[in-house]
């Protein structure tokens, strides 16, 4: 290779130009790219823009912002000054607004123009406004689309404790919305179209047995119901929400009043960018393994905008794991890493609400070729099942105690083959070591004193030859002066034999 | 018994106290010793036997050529061979051709003059030590946070009044028996313990709470921990604003460690997470902020440490303490476990690569100057740093790298890291020195053997896992022909006309020790073997006579340059090599409760090889069914660099995904044929604690 490129001009790096990285998109995706290919790549130069001015924060969080159990400051993943230390040209505020396939390069809002050899695209997805009425020109005041670290922020100030929320949309976000706001102390409502929460992840039964954790907690949970309004008033300021319309086939619409909506029905990849610069688009970008555009192979595509295979993953760790193989591919570190999918696990961050789904969890016990495990204490909000085929778990439901989770998680994430013991899937501890056995019933090989090898038998041994106290046994076998933790168990068998010899 | 010579087991870093006399010679515990607190294992018990191995080395050997048999010599014919070696390949190849390889077992003095004599005597820059494969990602951990590697910053005592104790990768139960002591007097008074480990270790079972993670998933736990802790309002703002540096980085980093993450990661379970946090910290931030002031230790050891991100992994532990307000705190703060006998004394005084007595740094100029002085040499013609301990093995035979060996006190033939390239290395050597005082597997391939004295009859200083300096007192005579590895450096250098002073006797080397520390990071120069014997021993640095020593460094300040801890960020990597398809299980590896190290010196002893007599494998009952390994047969366990055959050991305290190999046994069954040889960037610690293997029936 030349020392100098075909202009002449000397290159960056050493002996060869730093490919230029473009990144456009500054969430959970785009963020630990930078990270993780700054990381295995110190020359690489990389551009990033964000749409949100602040530093990248971790969304995962939000709900806990929400509920109070973190502050906004307190979630951010890359510190503002990172950046400048690691040489990193950071737009933060700034989003693309074209990219220029024919000359490579991207568009900004701010009017500049930046060329990239690869361009990445992290552009996530735009949470679903139903088309209902109220919502045609925008949201109202006190309607919040659940996404960003300022929709939190507008969801908070419309809310005080002791209003009325009401949350539309029954699944995982909406759910930990409504957990927070009423650890709040508001009054909650969920919606939902569905008939039963968390329909994706949950069978019915675990859908009924949350509603009842739910409603304990103070959250109404309305099923199979349709919004269809958004209520609002005229305010100096612009429309205000004060209620959700509900529609009802066989009675009169119902109005549900409240301070502060929150719209959790969904998100939508944005794709807007990729499909106007004429990249393939289903319903999402469409990757290949190495998360190339099928249609451009100098822009890549990972998180909730890209399509791989017929999935669009919307959960950060499939994001994480597309972030870290794209990293490896564009640093050279490892040019055989491919991107082959991720399984999904469902964690819900809720207080007092533990719940954690995986796979595929709607299989019956009349499903032929699997095997359903199943628990319910209803009354205590528990509910467990285990989906299994061919010895591996393909599906679990967690909800009230988790304290599996881990275990099946893992066994979940490597399709390993499950333990013989298949309670330990649903329950912990059950397997735990018994306790010291009586000196009646444990055999004569068993090691009593560990520190000095010493076995119920050479205790019995020292009783027959005229040892008769624990310190002539302890001088005898030396048991209970290493660690020292056998001399109840030592007193124990001396005190047996004595109970066992004639007097 | 009263009679006799009080002194300290030969083994681990507890060294617990002993009365060491009579003919034939027995042994008795010490009450007079907080470590071992009277306790002994039945290693301790048995060590006199060492005294009286078969197969004692009682005179030199050496080989008239490759090939040709070990015989005995006299000592000049070995000594003067091996000068004359050393000064043929000095002058064919430089200085550096001659290495030389210590332990972590050798007391203070001799640690210190084989550092000396390898830079002033052979004026080589390749010197490293077992120790390397020990405590170096701890050393480098505490160096990086507080600016001085002491493993505890408490005496040991402290732990029997801590709140919690958070102990990572540490089985003390079979590691150091008589510590296991102090744990149960801290929960007998109503203390909480925490343990992490794979296994469910005798030490886990003994826990209030035992977390079991993956293999090398240690560092994504503790930033979990520390997720919790920060979510929950437990950190304790004002330490971190008084006392630390570099916590904002450190919380950011965090943030990405949410707990079903780690829960995902590690495989232990959110519930459990939560509650470590609560065990360990609701003793410390909560209570301190209402006014009680509780205390909580955090400690790791080797199964923290041993892994290609173990300074991370002990940073990553050290943080969570830093952020709950730990170190410094009479009572509180975080701790390694030292391994081998005299392995903290034995990482301050020069036989690491890096550095000279004193915990000083050898690329240091004003460290270098005050040394030079020590030794009446110029500070430029001392050497820079050399290779780190499996560098310098894998270098050796090869062009660049040494020709020659000398071996002091190690056997890495068993206990370095993928053994076999080890021995290939050994063997590429032109000529190879070994001085034991048994035939250890590693001195059966030297050219050279030197018989030396062992533990009972010699003396010394070692500094024991408190950072307490002890006196180690010859009870019994050697046999008439063994030499003390002092004199025999001593004996080398006046051979090679090294400069400076050079003597046999560890009083005299031990002053001249003092001076060097003096000023050092570990300094020793208040601490006289009077003080020792006066004191029950004295805590360093000790930098005068009139000084008490230092029980409990960082109270005042941490030894850093504005005598603030640094926090440090740092990422989850994970296990350098990962199961796949064609290696499906981790393998960890580690101690039995009856044999130290490489088992040289446990292997030669009749009741510890009854007590355990061969290798085995630890695995699941479900993998042991799935493979069809019934207890008791024999099964190869193969990694990318080896084949291990050893004994199938089922049982129910193992992850289905892990099998357990203690590392203690030469031959088909060495664990280190297996492990993983990849290095800490950092600290140059190898990965022993997790690599990927298949099982097969034999």
């Amino acid at each position: 290779m030349s020392e100098h490129d075909a202009r002449g001009v000397a290159p960056a790096g050493r002996g060869r130009a730093a490919q230029r990285i473009v990144v456009a998109g500054n969430g959970m995706a785009g963020s630990r790219f930078v990270t993780e290919m700054r990381a295995r790549d110190p020359h690489a130069s990389i551009t990033v823009f964000g749409e949100e001015a602040r530093q990248p924060y971790n969304r995962v969080l939000l709900s806990s912002v929400l509920a109070g159990t973190a502050q906004p400051h307190q979630i951010g993943l890359v510190d503002p000054s990172w950046y400048a230390e690691h040489d990193i040209d950071a737009r933060l505020g700034v989003a693309i607004t074209k990219i220029d396939r024919a000359d490579g390069a991207v568009v900004a809002a701010d009017g500049t123009i930046t060329p990239y050899d690869t361009l990445v695209l992290a552009t996530g997805s735009a949470p679903i406004v139903p088309p209902i009425p109220g919502t045609e020109g925008g949201l109202p005041h006190g309607a919040v689309a659940f996404r960003t670290l300022d929709d939190c922020a507008d969801i908070l100030r419309a809310a005080r404790p002791g209003g009325h929320a009401v949350v539309i949309g029954g699944g995982l976000l909406g759910i930990e919305a409504a957990r927070g706001l009423a650890g709040r102390g508001l009054s909650v409502t969920v919606l939902h179209l569905m008939g039963h929460l968390m329909e994706r992840q949950l069978d019915a039964e675990a859908g009924k047995v949350l509603a009842r954790t739910l409603a304990g907690l103070g959250i109404r949970v309305r099923l199979a119901v349709r919004v269809a309004a958004l209520s609002t008033r005229r305010d100096p300021g612009g429309d205000r929400v004060v209620g959700v319309e509900l529609a009802h086939e066989d009675r009169a619409a119902e109005l549900l009043p409240a301070d502060v909506v929150v719209l959790a029905c969904g998100v939508r990849p944005e794709v807007g960018l990729a499909r106007a610069a004429g990249l393939a688009v289903e319903r999402g970008i469409v990757v290949d393994e190495a998360l190339r555009s099928v249609t451009d192979p100098a822009i890549r595509a990972i998180g909730e905008c890209a399509q791989y295979g017929d999935v669009v993953y919307g959960l950060v760790a499939p994001a994480w794991e597309q972030a870290t193989v794209l990293a490896d591919l564009l640093s050279g570190s490892r040019p055989a890493a491919r991107y082959t999918g991720s399984r999904q696990i469902t964690r819900l961050k809720a207080a007092s609400v533990d719940l954690a789904t995986m796979g595929e969890t709607h299989h019956g016990s009349h499903d032929e070729d699997v095997e359903v495990m199943q628990f319910a204490d209803a009354a205590r909000g528990t509910y467990k099942k285990v989906v299994i085929r061919e010895d591996r778990v393909i599906g679990a439901i967690l909800l009230g105690e988790t304290s599996t989770a881990g275990t099946l998680t893992q066994l979940y994430d490597r399709a390993a083959p499950l333990p013989a013991d298949r309670l330990a899937l649903m329950f912990h501890g059950l397997t735990a070591a018994p306790a010291a056995d009586s000196p009646v019933r444990m055999p004569d090989a068993a090691e009593v004193c560990n520190c000095n090898s010493v076995t119920k038998g050479q205790i019995r041994a020292c009783w027959e030859d005229g040892a008769r106290t624990v310190e002539e046994v302890t001088s005898r076998t030396r048991a209970t002066t290493g660690c020292g933790t056998c001399a109840d168990a030592v007193a124990g068998i001396v005190r047996w034999l004595a109970d066992q010899s004639p007097v | 018994m009263s009679s006799g010579t009080p002194t300290h087991c030969p083994y681990c870093a507890l060294q617990c106290g002993m009365v060491v006399g009579g003919d034939p010679v027995r042994i008795a515990p010490r009450a007079d010793i907080p470590a071992g607190a009277g306790g002994l294992c039945q290693k301790g018990w048995t060590a006199a036997d060492l005294l009286t191995a078969a197969d004692r080395l009682t005179t030199p050997l050496m080989r008239a050529h490759r090939g040709a048999p070990l015989e005995p010599c006299t000592w000049d014919a070995a000594l003067d061979r091996i000068a004359a070696e050393i000064e043929r390949l000095r002058a064919a190849h430089g200085p550096d051709a001659v290495a030389v390889f210590g332990g972590g077992g050798l007391t203070n003095e001799k640690a210190y003059q084989l550092g000396k004599f390898a830079r002033v005597g052979l004026r080589t820059a390749n010197i490293d030590y077992n120790g390397r494969f020990c405590m170096s990602s701890a050393a480098a951990a505490l160096n990086r946070a507080f600016g001085m590697d002491r493993g505890l910053p408490v005496p040991i005592t402290d732990l029997e009044t801590a709140d919690a104790i958070l102990l990572v990768g540490g089985n003390v139960a079979e590691t150091m028996p008589p510590f296991l002591r102090h744990l149960v007097a801290q929960r007998a008074a109503g203390g909480q313990l925490i343990v992490i480990d794979p296994r469910a270790t005798p030490t886990a079972r003994r826990a209030d709470l035992h977390l079991q993670p993956t293999p090398g998933t240690d560092l994504a736990l503790a930033n979990g921990l520390l997720h919790i802790a920060i979510s929950e309002g437990l950190i304790d703002e004002a330490y971190v604003a008084e006392r630390t540096r570099g916590f904002e980085a450190v919380r950011t980093t965090v943030n990405a460690y949410w707990p079903d993450r780690v829960e995902r990661i590690t495989g232990v379970p959110v519930p459990h997470l939560r509650r470590a946090v609560w065990l360990l910290a609701g003793a410390t931030g909560e209570m301190r902020s209402r006014g009680i002031d509780h205390t909580a230790l955090i400690l790791t050891a080797r199964g923290a440490e041993q892994h290609a991100d173990g300074t991370d992994t002990v940073t990553a532990y050290i943080n969570l303490a830093l952020a709950l307000g730990l170190p410094g705190r009479p009572g509180s703060g975080y701790g390694c476990l030292t391994g081998q006998g005299n392995g903290q004394g034995g990482r301050e005084h020069g036989q690491k690569a890096d550095q000279l007595p004193g915990y000083r740094k050898i690329d240091d100029p004003a460290a270098r100057a005050h040394v030079a002085a020590v030794w009446g040499v110029e500070p430029a013609d001392l050497p820079g740093p050399g290779r780190s301990a499996y560098e310098l093995l894998l270098s050796l035979g090869t062009a660049a790298g040494p020709k020659a060996l000398l071996l002091f006190g190690s056997n890495p033939v068993v206990s370095a890291p993928h053994a076999a390239a080890v021995e290939e290395r050994l063997d590429a050597l032109e000529f190879l020195v070994v001085a034991d005082f048994v035939p250890s597997e590693t001195a059966r391939r030297a050219d050279v053997v030197l018989p030396t004295t062992q533990w009972a009859e010699e003396s010394g200083t070692i500094t024991n896992l408190e950072g307490r300096v002890l006196r180690r007192e010859r009870a019994v005579s050697p046999p008439p022909d063994v030499r003390g590895d002092l004199a025999v450096l001593a004996a080398l250098a006046d051979r090679l006309n090294a400069p400076g002073k050079w003597s046999g006797d560890p009083v005299e080397v031990f002053d001249e020790l003092r001076r060097a520390s003096a000023g050092g990071i570990a300094d020793y120069s208040g601490i006289t073997y009077e003080r020792i014997a006066a004191e029950g021993g004295v805590f360093w640095p000790c930098p005068d006579a009139e000084h008490p020593g230092t029980p409990r460094p960082f109270l005042d300040r941490f030894a850093t340059a504005d005598g603030r801890a640094r926090f440090t960020a740092v990422e989850h990597r994970g296990a350098v090599e990962d199961v796949c398809a064609d290696y499906p299980v981790y393998l960890t590896t580690g101690r039995v409760l009856a044999h130290y190290q490489s088992g040289a010196q446990t292997r030669r002893v009749d009741r510890l090889n009854a007590a355990a007599p061969e290798p085995f494998v630890e695995l699941h009952p479900d993998l042991a069914e799935r493979l069809g390994i019934a207890a008791g047969t024999l099964v190869r366990v193969i990694s990318r660099r080896g084949t291990a055959t050893v004994r199938a050991r089922p049982t129910e305290t193992i992850r289905p995904d892990t099998v357990f190999v203690p590392f203690h046994w030469a031959g088909a069954g060495r664990a280190n044929l297996l492990t993983n040889p990849a290095l800490d960037p950092l600290s140059r610690m190898p990965e022993f604690k997790v690599c990927a293997v298949r099982l097969e029936a034999v």
